[in-house]
């Protein structure tokens, strides 16, 4: 295993990373997406109900 | 089949659905980009002209057709959505978009580090392939903001629309660019006549990556899909029977 990657370690190892990095950020804003949402909704059903 | 489509676009159906799938797409995709990363990292043979740099084409590639992917999905989906005013497509135009910017944001980026080494220059203004690509990234950007700046969703739906419909037109732009114009970007590597220009052992992990990607990308949309649709249906009755529940 040739971490250096032949001089070109920086580039790829950055590639690969910076690949993660945005893959996990898309799978975080999904769900912090549906959770606002989800709660949002959960608020307003609960001012309803305490406004009835 | 069509009674099997109908009812997917119904969105409590749709949302039901997408919940299920979703490990469905992410654990096997998540699985082929470790396979693929491992392969094309250490397996895959050194490429006698880039060494060791030509590796970055195993996220490079897939990002960049996603980047593409995530735009088609958007467009189609957004002129279903026009022409048959099914709510649901709207709702995958709109949860395409964020995704198709980060990939192509990777895109961008993964082949700018690839370009310095190879190219000597970080970016090429003058290169088509480079340029169409970041034109695409400005049309995600501009849909977003469109949808953004309308309160009303149903008129940001028309309006984005019409705006992924016409943008649509930069995909093949993309595609063949490095065809139809001179360009310091490679041409086709894998779409070409006589099949893929490439060693097996460098070929598979790159299809492994791409259909991991796209799996996963599958799995991503489907996330925010369901949580446009909650949005979308926030004021409706199965919207509060399942919050009451608990369900998610």
């Amino acid at each position: 295993m040739d971490l250096s990657m032949g001089g070109y370690g920086a580039y790829v190892w950055t590639c690969f990373i910076l690949a993660g990095v945005v893959l996990v950020v898309c799978e975080w804003r999904a769900r912090l997406r549906h959770r606002r949402v989800y709660r949002d909704i959960e608020v307003r059903i609960k001012a309803l109900g305490d406004s009835q | 089949m069509w009674k099997f489509i109908h009812q997917l676009a119904s969105p409590p159906h749709f949302y039901r659905i997408a919940q299920i799938l979703i490990p469905w797409l992410a654990v096997p995709g998540l699985l082929l980009i470790g396979y693929g990363t491992y392969a094309g990292l250490f397996l895959a043979p050194m490429d006698y002209q880039q060494g060791d740099a030509f590796r970055i084409i195993y996220v490079h590639v897939p990002s960049a057709y996603l980047s593409m992917l995530a735009y088609m999905t958007m467009a189609v989906s957004a002129g279903i959505g026009l022409i048959w005013r099914i709510k649901l497509s709207h709702a995958v135009a709109a949860a395409a978009a964020p995704l198709g910017a980060w990939f192509t944001f990777l895109a961008l980026a993964t082949g700018s580090i690839w370009g310095k080494p190879m190219w000597g220059t970080w970016w090429e203004w003058g290169d088509p392939r480079l340029t169409s690509e970041l034109i695409m990234l400005f049309l995600y950007f501009g849909y977003m903001a469109l949808r953004g700046a309308i309160d009303d969703t149903s008129k940001a739906d028309r309006a984005s629309a019409v705006l992924a419909l016409v943008g649509a037109v930069n995909v093949p732009i993309i595609h063949f660019s490095v065809e139809w114009w001179s360009s310091l970007h490679q041409g086709p590597t894998l779409i070409k006549e006589g099949g893929p220009a490439m060693d097996p052992g460098m070929l598979y992990p790159l299809l492994a990556m791409i259909l991991g990607f796209t799996l996963v990308f599958g799995a991503l949309l489907l996330r925010r899909v369901r949580a446009e649709v909650l949005f979308r249906e926030r004021r409706t009755r199965w919207v509060k029977d399942l919050v009451l529940s608990g369900g998610n």
